[in-house]
Formats: structure tokens, sequence, C-alpha cells
């Protein structure tokens, strides 16, 4: 197809054909254009339907605040939904397809609803639809949600990447239009640090659109040389098709730049988008004005848009979106469309209101062919292939609103301004500001960049600015024109019309944020950027008040919609948290281990071996090899925290529920840290390793949150406690050796003799291992086995498996994973992250008596409220099947015999279940209520989940070992 | 005026001119039985059951802004009953029943839609907590079902389950879980409310109490006295604020917790579900938005408005569970304001003035509660003893240890 | 936000976890009499205000200063940024 619409003019190069499809019809554009100016080039008006009505639209816009001409862009995987052709920048290659159409654009089913259209009006939906009850979801909805929705996603996984940066300037200017060249220039030349955003490819703004002159050179000129002067400062920095998303606290602004939207594929290794976060001093919002239009009977067919928009794809794209044009203006701006357009042999009348005229309705299914227009000589029908509406200019304040400071009625301009409370940090400049011609805009921007420096210090020299446009603001407000009994569209998208804003008046829907959400208005991809005042000025003239004492409804972030993919960055897949490895990771890898995620770690969970073809197989052979001769486990990943001062053991009497400073020298002890609300916060052993000096563990998952608790305890409660921390996980690989030949296995090792007598249960100390490494060992057990842990620097933690391992040979050890762990810590009755869970006293954990009331310890007293300490709580027992056979589960629930299975007889859960290869049947923790007092009784074990029940026995949480003479040996 | 299809067909054949307003705009009269602060989704359906359950005349509901403005306003629109613990279990699923029949009742359509929640888990310890949740659910009459990754698989084939960094291993679903059209719920309570003759006062605020020898005489708006028998706060957002006015320290931090939507989609996710290994939990709104969100920010705020690091995390949890989502668009975000609890329960209950009455502590989870809130609120007020399904949520259940801590945090309001 | 470090100057609030009033310094003796009411009020109760508000910020990702932050709730921000071992030791505490 030819380009029938293309004129002569514009920022295109019209030596780079580019080739596009739009519903897979074949077009050309030129480089520069978007997809908006190629498609209109070609001459198609018809771009999308409306969400309700599925009303056929076309582009409205030049920009991003387009309702209507939404499609979806490229293919596959890469399938984009509802992208608006106006900010889409053309490229070699382009798909496009429009939506919530079908079978065609053209011939669309569910155009029926316009029909229908006096059925569907605001909020009709809230009165219908609930008859018969069970009908709302089976019937009515499925198919609301099926019209509803306009784009699709692929459903395939988005293949591109993105990334994240963090940007610092003393100022951000956002916009390159007049005000924000104007700013950049004064700023650049203060050699402060700026930056400057703009959502457009090409910088300029306005002056990309309009014929006046600045200073003798076309506006387009002056801006493009302005854009190479700032780009040769090195402390400005430009960012094209950046998107300034939103003003957040204290000067920091996310922005968005689309790297890569303009080609077809991301380049190899480069981002799709980037989302800058940018530290400012200051900031300057000179993001322009946006045109409205005014509302009329069928103002919503294709070819009728906003007048400055018209110029814009005449001036810029070369572009006539038709050959006889009206143009309806309440203000002198549409008169210079009309002058613009006639300059380039377009016929064009105009209907300026302010003379009495109006025009009170269109023709033109597909595309408008005609309107009706009213004056003084009474009504007559003017035929058009495009109308240009204008009803005046919004400063585009959005992002001032951000921190919801409400925006102030200006009847001058018959506008909104900027909040004066917004952002701190932030002012206005240009349009943004109301200043609205040309040469205030650049004045207005220079002066706002000066002021902001000179709070920062910076002296800016004097702009030197071209003479510019300085036509003052000529506007007689018309919101809507009063006719007939169609309907006239504010919000387009959304298919919201005056008629629906006068039912919420009528049922009194009357403030702003009950017409918002009872009608949608403003609730659309465009959050109501062109709509918005005209519905106000609506229920303003329903309610008798002023469009200010009606209201104003502020923005929200995103400024335009985002990219989702975009504000997660690289944290996405596998990368979507850090992972930690843990010291033997590579021995393990090499062993065929089976990882498993612990928080952020990758912890073995077992380690099979040939012929081994389940899990359980695998685990059962590492506990009974570990309880018949020695098992090894990488523990590195418990935290470690060093604790040295000469008031460490005060200070640790006081964070744990049991005492630490009477602990000898050497000597390591089982500690119960408390939460001061009284549950357990965590639990581990801490070791003494000098008079001043202590090891302490905590659980892997609250390595973090402990040692945050103890510099709480130590900085805010105690400040003058002698006490100095530092966490050692990471410093220290630890491994945990396990079973009857634990010693022998270690002696091989360890330089230090290790028997019994000089390194006793519970004993810790400083040693050296394979002949001179430093390491420190612990003679602690979490299995219930013989047991040691030793810690070597965590660079040698690689070769300390490899040794332990080939020490480990001659006894069969192995090496196990957090399965076995779990399954020996469980015959253990050790407690662990079931039992652990936040809502646990020491008594329910069976571990009462440790709480010493003798001393001030975090918790102490807030665990013996009345409601913690009374009878018939939760206490922690074990749990058999009655028969062996029957595996049990976690989670499941004690229920007496011949009771149901009801709320009133819970008797509490089953927090832990393994299977004991030792004992060759299913084991379990449990809390029970009383359960300190009901050994020996027989229950039932109950999951309605899998509907399931097990007929269980109470007994003691110890299933190994329970005298603990194993760990002595 | 009863709504109805055929009220429906008939106003579009006869030019809408018969609708009338869907509530009054009535002066305040100089006293009532009863005063209701707040015109939020939980001060309108105490007000609405006050009214019908337990047929109290003179009753006004008195709203600073415009009714519907609290969080019912401004949340993710989930309803679900699939709580832990003894405390909450009987009343979310007490309120999931109310919302069952709550159109029907109020003669609204809400568009109660019973989607299903599924909460995903990651570990096997994720999978024992909710298996315990998922029984305790049941045996308080609630419905739950655990499903494997391969079920999770069958539902949602999108979701990441070849490439992730913690898989996902299956999830726990409650079927009668679902979604809300929020703001029809504030209006429908609004309206069936005024029907039975609240006067519903907007744009008056309570600026302080009036009490004598401890009890409660009225209350001073910025439209003057009001006298009341009782007076009942909810006030979510605003409850250390407004319970200030009678020297009262609340158990509770005010947290700002943001919202996102996309922009209209085709439908693609069918009910509501949360990712186990993030904060982030989506379902798809009849409009097509995706409705998502995850943390509060975490810090004591009243500025109903965010910051981009939480954006970010929830953004990170959605394409970390549905990287296709990478090419939606983000359309708005917002931020409402929790009563984020000691505990993270709520509290219904009397104050130390007799006559006072206090609704609040919702933390992020108001919404589904918002049927049962008022109507155990109305209870309490109208007969001074709790309803059988809000025993627990007392003021002195912190000074007697029976917190009802679902999440196990203790008393770090930011951590709920 | 921007924390203002008053040992490292300008940081993200990012680096920092949040844990509340800053009352929450104000821990009573376990062992006075009277002890378990004071320490109900110490856990539980908030003044919340909406407007300046002392509060525990802590350095995680920096150098684990626990930082006393006088912040407007409504505003966000922030006035002052101290050393919360020097703001205890001025309010009398000690060991």
């Amino acid at each position: 197809m030819t380009q029938d619409n293309r004129i002569s003019g514009g920022q295109i190069d019209r030596s780079r054909p580019l080739r596009f499809t739009f519903d897979g019809i074949p077009y050309t554009g030129h480089a520069g254009d978007t997809l908006a100016s190629a498609l209109l080039a070609n001459g198609v008006k018809l771009m999308g339907r409306s969400f309700k009505y599925h009303r056929p639209r076309g582009v409205i816009s030049a920009g991003s605040e387009e309702p209507n001409a939404l499609v979806e862009l490229r293919s596959g995987a890469r399938q984009e939904p509802n992208t608006r052709a106006t900010v889409v920048e053309l490229f070699d290659g382009l798909q496009a397809r429009s939506q919530n159409a079908w079978p065609s654009l053209k011939f669309d089913a569910l155009a029926i609803n316009d029909r229908l259209n006096t059925f569907f009006t605001a909020g009709f939906y809230y009165k219908t639809f609930m008859w018969p009850a069970a009908f709302w979801e089976k019937v009515y909805e499925p198919i609301i949600r099926r019209a509803a929705g306009l784009g699709s996603l692929s459903k395939q996984d988005d293949p591109d990447e993105y990334d994240k940066g963090f940007l610092h300037c003393d100022l951000l200017i956002i916009g390159a239009g007049p005000a924000g060249l104007a700013a950049a220039l004064t700023a650049g030349r203060s050699g402060a640090r700026v930056i400057v955003a703009d959502e457009d490819f090409r910088m300029g703004g306005r002056l990309n659109a309009e014929t006046f002159e600045l200073g003798g050179a076309s506006g387009a000129d002056w801006a493009a040389r302005t854009v190479a002067e700032l780009a040769s400062m090195p402390n400005v920095r430009l960012l094209p098709r950046t998107t300034v998303i939103g003003a957040f606290d204290h000067g920091i602004y996310g922005a968005v730049e689309r790297v890569s939207d303009h080609i077809a594929v991301p380049a190899a290794g480069k981002p799709r988008q980037i989302l800058w976060r940018i530290y400012t001093r200051r900031a300057i919002l000179a993001a322009g004005a946006i045109e409205r239009p005014i509302a009329f009977e069928n103002n919503d067919r294709p070819g009728i848009m906003l007048a400055g928009a018209l110029r814009a794809y005449a001036n810029r794209w070369g572009v006539a979106v038709g050959k006889r044009v009206a143009v309806f203006t309440n203000n002198d701006d549409g008169l210079r469309t009309a002058s613009d357009l006639r300059a380039k042999g377009i016929s064009v009348e105009v209907i300026d209101s302010r003379t009495g005229a109006e025009v009170i309705d269109s023709v033109g299914r597909l595309g408008v062919k005609s309107i009706t227009v009213r004056d003084a000589q009474g009504t007559r029908t003017i035929a058009v292939d495009a109308v240009g509406v204008s009803g005046g200019w919004n400063p585009n304040l959005s992002i001032s609103s951000h921190h919801r400071g409400r925006p102030v009625w200006d009847d001058a301009i018959a506008a909104f301004l900027p909040a004066p409370d917004g952002p701190a940090g932030l002012t206005s400049a240009g349009a943004a500001a109301g200043q609205m011609s040309t040469h205030a805009a650049l004045t207005h921007g220079a002066a706002q960049a000066a002021a902001a420096l000179s709070d920062l210090g910076f002296t800016a020299p004097a702009a030197d600015l071209p003479p510019a446009e300085d036509a003052p603001v000529s506007i007689k407000p018309l919101w809507f024109v009063h006719s007939g009994k169609g309907r006239a569209w504010i919000d387009q998208q959304n298919d919201v019309t005056v008629k629906d804003v006068k039912l919420a008046h009528q049922e009194n829907f009357r403030s702003v944020e009950h017409l918002k959400r009872y009608t949608t208005l403003g609730m659309a991809t465009d959050q109501g950027k062109t709509g918005n005042v005209i519905g106000l000025a609506v229920m303003a003239e329903l309610t008798g008040q002023s469009i200010p004492q009606t209201g104003t409804t502020i923005y929200r972030p995103p400024y335009t919609p985002v990219a989702m993919g975009v504000l997660a960055g690289r944290s996405s897949g596998k990368d979507f948290r850090p992972t930690r490895l843990t010291p033997s990771h590579k021995w393990a890898s090499e062993q065929g281990a089976v990882f498993v995620e612990v928080g952020m770690w990758l912890r073995g969970q077992w380690f099979p071996r040939a012929g081994e073809t389940t899990w359980r197989q695998s685990v059962d052979r590492e506990v009974l090899q570990t309880r018949k001769s020695a098992g090894i486990c990488d523990v590195t990943t418990l935290g470690k925290i060093d604790i040295q001062g000469t008031d460490a053991g005060a200070f640790l009497d006081r964070v744990y529920a049991n005492t630490f400073s009477t602990l000898g020298v050497g000597k390591v002890r089982y500690g119960l840290m408390l939460r001061e609300d009284g549950m357990v916060m965590d639990d581990g052993t801490t070791a003494r390793m000098g008079q001043n000096e202590y090891v302490m563990t905590t659980t892997t998952a609250n390595a973090v949150p402990v040692f945050r608790h103890l510099e709480y305890c130590r900085q805010v409660l105690w400040p003058d406690l002698d006490v100095q921390l530092i966490s050692t996980t990471e410093a220290w690989a630890q491994y945990s050796v396990a079973g009857p030949n634990a010693r022998k296995l270690l002696q091989k090792l360890v330089d230090q003799d290790i028997s019994d007598a000089a390194f006793p249960y519970m004993a810790c100390g400083e040693i050296t291992v394979c002949g001179g490494l430093r390491a420190r060992l612990f003679r602690i057990s979490f299995s219930g086995e013989l047991a040691y842990e030793i810690a070597v620097p965590t660079r040698y933690g690689d070769a300390m498996i490899r040794e332990l391992v080939a020490a480990g040979q001659e006894f069969d050890a192995v090496v196990y994973g957090t399965e076995a762990l779990g399954v020996m810590r469980v015959e253990k009755g050790h407690v662990a992250g079931n039992e652990l869970n936040g809502q646990s006293t020491a008594l329910n954990m069976g571990l009462g008596k440790m709480v010493s009331k003798k001393k001030d310890a975090i918790g102490v007293v807030l665990s013996q409220r009345e409601g913690l300490v009374a009878e018939g709580g939760y206490r922690l027992v074990g749990v058999k099947p009655v028969d062996p056979a029957k595996p049990l589960t976690a989670g499941s629930h004690f229920v007496a015999t011949g009771k149901p299975a009801t709320a009133e007889n819970d008797g509490g859960w089953l927090t832990s279940v393994v299977y004991s290869p030792h004992l060759g049947h299913s084991i379990a923790l449990g809390y029970l209520k009383n359960g300190d007092t009901r050994r020996g009784e027989k229950l039932r074990a109950v999951n309605l989940l899998a509907g399931t029940e097990v007929d269980i026995e109470i007994v003691s949480p110890h299933f190994i070992d329970p005298e603990g003479e194993r760990l002595r040996g | 005026m009863r709504y109805s299809g055929f009220r429906v067909i008939r106003e579009a054949l006869t030019g809408h001119k018969g609708w009338t307003p869907a509530w009054r705009n009535p002066e305040p009269q100089p006293a009532y039985d009863y005063i209701i602060v707040g015109g939020g989704g939980h001060g309108l359906a105490t007000a609405y059951y006050l009214a019908k359950e337990y047929k109290q005349a003179r009753i006004a509901l008195l709203e600073k802004g415009w009714i519907g403005g609290g969080n019912v306003g401004r949340n993710t629109t989930i309803i679900r009953s699939n709580y832990l613990l003894d405390g909450n279990e009987p009343f979310y699923e007490f309120s999931l029943k109310l919302w069952e029949g709550l159109e029907q009742d109020f003669n609204y359509n809400a568009m109660v839609s019973q989607r299903g929640i599924l909460n995903l888990f990651h570990t096997d310890a994720q999978r024992d907590a909710y298996t315990r949740r998922g029984n305790a659910m049941i045996m308080h009459g609630a419905d739950a079902q655990l499903l494997t990754k391969e079920d999770v698989r069958a539902l949602y084939p999108f979701l990441n389950f070849d490439n992730a960094r913690f898989p996902i291993k299956g999830g726990l679903a409650q079927k009668r879980g679902g979604t809300v059209r929020h703001d029809a719920v504030a209006w429908g309570y609004a309206r069936g409310a005024d029907m039975r003759g609240v006067d519903i006062i907007q744009n008056c605020e309570v600026t302080g109490f009036r009490t004598e020898n401890g009890k409660v005489l009225g209350v001073e708006t910025s439209r003057g006295y009001i006298g009341a028998k009782k007076v009942g706060v909810a006030v979510a957002g605003s409850s250390s604020r407004v319970m200030d006015k009678v020297h009262m320290r609340l158990p509770m931090e005010s947290h700002v917790l943001q919202a996102f939507v996309s922009e209209g989609l085709k439908p693609v996710i069918d009910g509501v579900m949360t990712f186990g290994a993030g904060h982030f939990y989506v379902s798809q709104s009849d409009k097509g938005g995706l409705v998502f969100g995850g943390d509060i920010d975490g810090y004591n705020s009243y500025a109903q408005r965010g910051n981009l690091p939480v954006v970010e995390d929830v953004c990170e949890g959605g394409m970390a569970l549905m990287p296709m989502v990478g090419r939606a668009r983000l359309l708005r975000m917002w931020g409402g304001i929790m009563d984020m609890s000691m505990d993270g329960s709520p509290i219904i209950d009397r104050t130390g003035i007799d006559g006072l009455y206090f609704n609040g502590g919702w933390c992020y989870g108001g919404f589904k509660a918002t049927p049962a809130s008022g109507f155990c609120f109305a209870h309490l007020l109208a007969t001074d003893t709790p309803h059988k399904t809000a025993t627990a949520y007392r003021f002195d259940r912190f000074a007697k240890g029976l917190m009802i801590d679902e999440k196990g945090q203790g008393a770090q309001p930011n951590l709920h | 936000m921007i924390i203002n470090h008053p040992l490292l100057g300008p940081r993200d609030s990012q680096e920092f976890v949040y844990l509340g009033d800053a009352a929450l310094m104000n821990r009573p003796d376990g062992m006075a009499e009277g002890a378990l009411a004071a320490f109900i009020d110490f856990a539980y109760l908030r003044d919340n205000p909406a407007g300046l508000h002392r509060e525990l910020w802590y350095h995680e990702q920096g150098d684990r200063s626990w930082l006393v932050v006088t912040r407007n709730t409504v505003t966000h921000e922030i006035t002052t940024v101290e050393l919360a071992r020097d703001v205890a030791r001025k309010a009398g505490r000690s060991k």
C-alpha cells in the first residue's frame, strides 16, 4: 500500500523505508515514524475497539496519553498487549494486531453491545445478574470476563532481559521540550550534574510538532542544536526514550529507559529496558501539557482527534490525516492547527465555540464522514474526513501529584496547575506549570533551573534564549456540547459518556471518587489524561459548583504503564534470589548430591549411590550408617557469631533464657533464646572459647535475625556492656562428624588428643588439623550419636570435606544430607524449624525448666503470662503409629478415638514426621494439648486433606537413646 | 428501590429517569442511639447489620470524607477463610458464609466470585504447615485441598515450573475463596443501611468524644456535636489517631501497603494465587486487570503511598512465579494505611469507656472480614457481648498471653 | 527513602531494617516489682503518631549501627538521625 496521506516535510527519514504489518496487511513507513503516524500515512484510521461498546476507534493523540489506539505488538513470546501505537517507534519488520475485536477489527461481533448501550449504563452490573444466585459465577461472569480485557498475554516466558541501574544528579529535568531544554542548558552551563529524561525518541517535545521559529530557526532545529550542545557537556546525561514513572521519597525518581523497544529484537547482551532509580537533589517537571477534547455526540469516531495531534502528524510526521478537515475549538490554539494545515494545502473549516458554533454530532462508523454543526445560522452538515478538537490544554502535572498533593485550579487557562505541596525538591516549569507560550516556557524553564541551582549553591549563567512566539492563552471553556439524546464520550477507552456522569449524579455518586469508581472514568490505561477534567466539569455543572469545588483526582504512579519485567530487573528465574553455596558444594556436586533450597542456601539433601532408586533408600542408608559407624554432614549454614568482651557472659545471660556466665571455659551449652514476648526465637549451642570469648551458633534460618537482635541488645538496650559481636557464618566451614566411629575418624585429622578424657562431651577448643591448620572443635550432637562439629577457615572447606571423606573410608563413613539430619534429630527428639514456629514457648517444647527466673533475660517476664502457662496448653510429644506399617503425615491433627474430627476435638498436630529406619516405622513429633501428661495414650492422627487417619500412641519424643549414653560415649 | 434485571430493562427503555440515589444525604440529627464512626467497609457493614439484624433504631454513620474511601476502596479484593488458628478461623469462615449470601441479602451485585485461592508452597516445611492449616480449616467447617505440583501445573501451566529458584512443590487450595468487586461492597452496604433508616453522613469528621464519668455521651464533629448512647469506632488506618482523642494507646502501628493493577488483559489467571517464596499474590479482575500485591513497605506511615523497593520486590515475585508477566504492564500503584496489630489479628471489643466500642487492627486482611466484622461489631454494640465467632478479638489478649499470631512473628507489626 | 547515617552519610533505606518506635529502647527492669504490667505496655502498646516519629532502624547491609531516625510519618521527611547507642546513653541506659 502506498502512503497516500503522506505530505511533505516532517522529521522522518524518507531515505529509510520501513516495512511493517497491521492485522497482517503489509505497509511501509519511514524511520522517525511512530506506528500511529505510519498507519495514518497509509490511510488507516481504524486502529482499535473500545472496552465496553466495542466502538470502532482511531488514534486521538500523538503521545502517551492515547486511550484508543492500543495494539498487540510483536508476536510469539514477545507479544506485547495494549501497546499505544502513538509511542511505538516504527522498526523494520514490526508486527501489530488490533485487539478486543472478533472476528475482525472491521466486523466485531461484540459491537452488538453498542446497539444495546441503553442497558449498559454506568454501574448497570451492580443492579442485576443476581438471580438465580448461582448464575453469577456459572453464566454471567464467564461471559463478562471473556468480553472484558483488552490485549492478551502470550502465556510464554518473556524471553528478554531487563536491567536496573542507579543514577545520581543535582538536577533531574523531566521532559525535553522548550522548558526542559532551556532548564537543561541553564543547568548544564552551571556545571551541575544534570539528567534530562524524555519519553520520546526525539527530544524537543512540541518544538518538533510546531511550525513557529525560535530565533530564526525552526523549533525542531533549535531543539536538535540544543540537544547536541547538551550532549557535549560531560556533566549532562541525556536519556531519550526514558519515561520518568514516579516521584518517590527524598528526591528519588523511577525512570524506565526503553533500550531495545525500537528494534525487532534486543541486541545480544542488551536488555529490553532499564529501570533507573535516579537520586536527585532537585527536579524540574517540564512535561508540557496535554490537550483535552470537547465532548459531543459521537465524538469518538476514527478520524476525530485532538487538534494538536492533527497538527503534530502534519508537522512532525508529514501526514495529512484528512483532506477535508474541521477544527472544533474553544481556544486560540485550535486556530493554530487550522492555519498550519491550511499552509499544507489542506482545506479546513473552523468551528469556534467562542462564536457560538458547536459540533453536535458526527457520522461515519469506521471513520468520520461528516459532522453536524450548529451555529447562529442553524444546523448544517459538513463532509469531513478528519476533525481536530481542542478543548484547551491541561498542564501535564501527573508526577507533581504522586505525593498526593492536590492540583489547584487556574481560571486563566481553565485547567489545573501542579500542587504547591508536591514532592519536596520538585518544581514545575513551562506548560506543565501553566506557562503556555513558547517564550514563557523557555524563560520559565531557565528561571526554574536557576532557582533550583541557586538552592544548591551553583551559579547559573544567564540563559541566551532565542526569541519565540508568546501568544497569550485565549480560551472560553466549553467542556461538552449540550445536545440531543446521543452519547458524548469523555473516557473513550472505558466508554464513559456524559450520560454516565449524569446517571452517577442522579444516583448520588457525586464525590469525585465515587464518580470515578462508579463510572470507571479515568481508570483506563491512560489514567484519564485527556478525559478526567471533562468528567469533573460535567459533574460540576450538575451540582452547580465550580470545578475546583467539585474536586480533582490525583494521579498515581506510574506516569504511563510499565512492563512488570523491568520492575523485576534481573531478579527472575534462577536469579530471583542469590544462591549461597556451602564449602562442600563442589565436592557434593561431584558426588551427584541432590540439593535443596534452605533459605538462600543450597544444601545437600541426600547423596545417592549407585543402585539407589528412591530417596528413602539413600536417606535410610545415611542414617543407619551414621548410627552404626560414622557420618559427615556440612553444617556451615548454621549461624555463627563470635561474642567477646568482659561482659560477654553477662550479655549472654540476658539474651538466653538459661545461664551462660557460669559455663566453664572450654565448654559448650545448649541455649534457648526467647523473643521479648516469651516465644522461643531460636536455639543453638554456645561455646566458651575463653574467659571473655564465646562462639554462638544459631539455626540456619535465624542467623541474620539473631545477629540483628544481639546488636540491638548490645547497642540499644545495654549500650555500656563491654561486648563485641561479629558474624562468622561465612568465615568457617563447619562439618558434623557423628557416629560411634566419629572420634576415631577425626583423630586421624586432628593434631591434638581428642579422647573422651581430653575432650569430653560438650567440650570445645581451638585445635589444629592436618598438621597445623587452625580449627575449632565442638563436641556436640544433634543426632544423638557421639559427635563433633569441626570448623576450619572457609577457604579450606573443600579440602576438609575431602580429608574427612578420605579419613572415613576405613569406617565406611557416609556423608549425609539434610534429610538424614532431619531423621536423626526427630529420632533424638530435638526441636527444629517446624517446632520453632514462633508460636511456641519453652514450656510448649518441654524446655520450660531452662527458663531461669533468677535473672532478667529477654522474654522471661512475658513468657509467664497466664495464657502461656495455663494447664491444657500444647506440649511436645513423640508419636508412633500403633500399626508400624502405617505412615504418618506432618500436619495431621490429633483427635481422640471415637470423636469426630472437628475443631472442638482438635488436640494439636504432628509437627515433624520422618521414617525411622532404626525403628522401622514412621515417627513424629507433635504439639498435643496437655501432652506431657498423656504418654501411652492412644489417639488418632487425622489428615482430612488426604482422607486418612492413623491410630497413634503418644510416646516420649526421645526415640533413640533417651538416656544419652551414645553421645557421651 | 429494588434492583433487578427487570428494573434495569425498564429503566433502559424509559431513559433511566427512575433511578434514585443509592443513599440519601441527610443532615445530622442532634442525637442517635448508635453512632458508627467511619464509613469504610467495616463501618458500613456494622451500620447495615445493626439496622437489619439487631433492628436498632436511630443509627448514624459518620464519615470524614466519602463513604467507601477506607481500605474497602483500595485493596486487592480477595476473600478467603484459610486461617490456621482457633481465634481466627471461625470468624473468617463466618465471613465467607456471609459473602456467599451477601448480594441477595443486600440486593446489590458485588460480584462475589468464588474463583478459588491457591497458596503455593516450595519447601517441605511449608507443605507441613499448610497441611496443618488445611486440616484446621476443614475441622472448622471450611473447605481445603492440598494440591500436588502436577495439580498446580494442570491449573496454571504457565507458571515457572522448570527454571525456578524455589520450585513449586504444590499448594493449599480453598475453592470457596475468591474475589469481590470491592467498591460495590461499600455501596451495597450503604444502600442497604440507608434503606433501613441509617443516616449516612459524609464529610463529617469526628474531632472528639464527649464523655462523663467514664461514659460516652456523644461525639464532636466538624458538623457539630451529636449525642449518642453508644459509639462504635471502625476507622482502620486512623485508629490510633481517633482513639488518641480519648487517650487510648493501641496495640498497633500504621503501615503503608501498596497494591497494583495491570492494564486490562484477556483472561489468563482464573483464581487467586499466592507465591510462597516471595511476596506476591495475584488475581485477575472481571475487567481484565491483574490485581496484585506483596509485602507492606515496613515503616510506620500515614502517607498512603509507598516506595520503589517494595514495587520492585513485588514484581520480582511476579516474574519469578510467572515469567509471562514481563510483558504485562503495571498500570497503577496505590498505598493504603493498615492498622498493623501486635499479633496480626484484629480487635473487636469494648474500651475502658462505657458505650465506646472499638473495631480495628485488621492488618492487611480486613477486606475479606468486612461482613463478619460488621456483623460481630453490630452484635457487640447491640448486646454488649462478643459474637461467638469473635470472642478472641479482645484488647486484653496481650496481657493474658492469648495472642492470635498466625505468622508467629511476635510483637512486631511490620512482620505480620 | 534516604537515611543520612551519622557516620556514613546518606544511604538508601533499602540497606536498613526497620524495627519500630524508639520507645522500644526503654526496656523495663525484668526483676522489678510490677514488671509484668510494664512489659505488656512496653511490648504491645504504641503511640503510633501521625507526624514526627522517633524510630529504630538497623544498618544491616552496612556498618550494623542501630539508629534513631526522626521521621514524619505523614510526609516521610527525616529530620534527624542519631546513633541509637548515643540516644540510649542519654536516656540513662547503661549496662
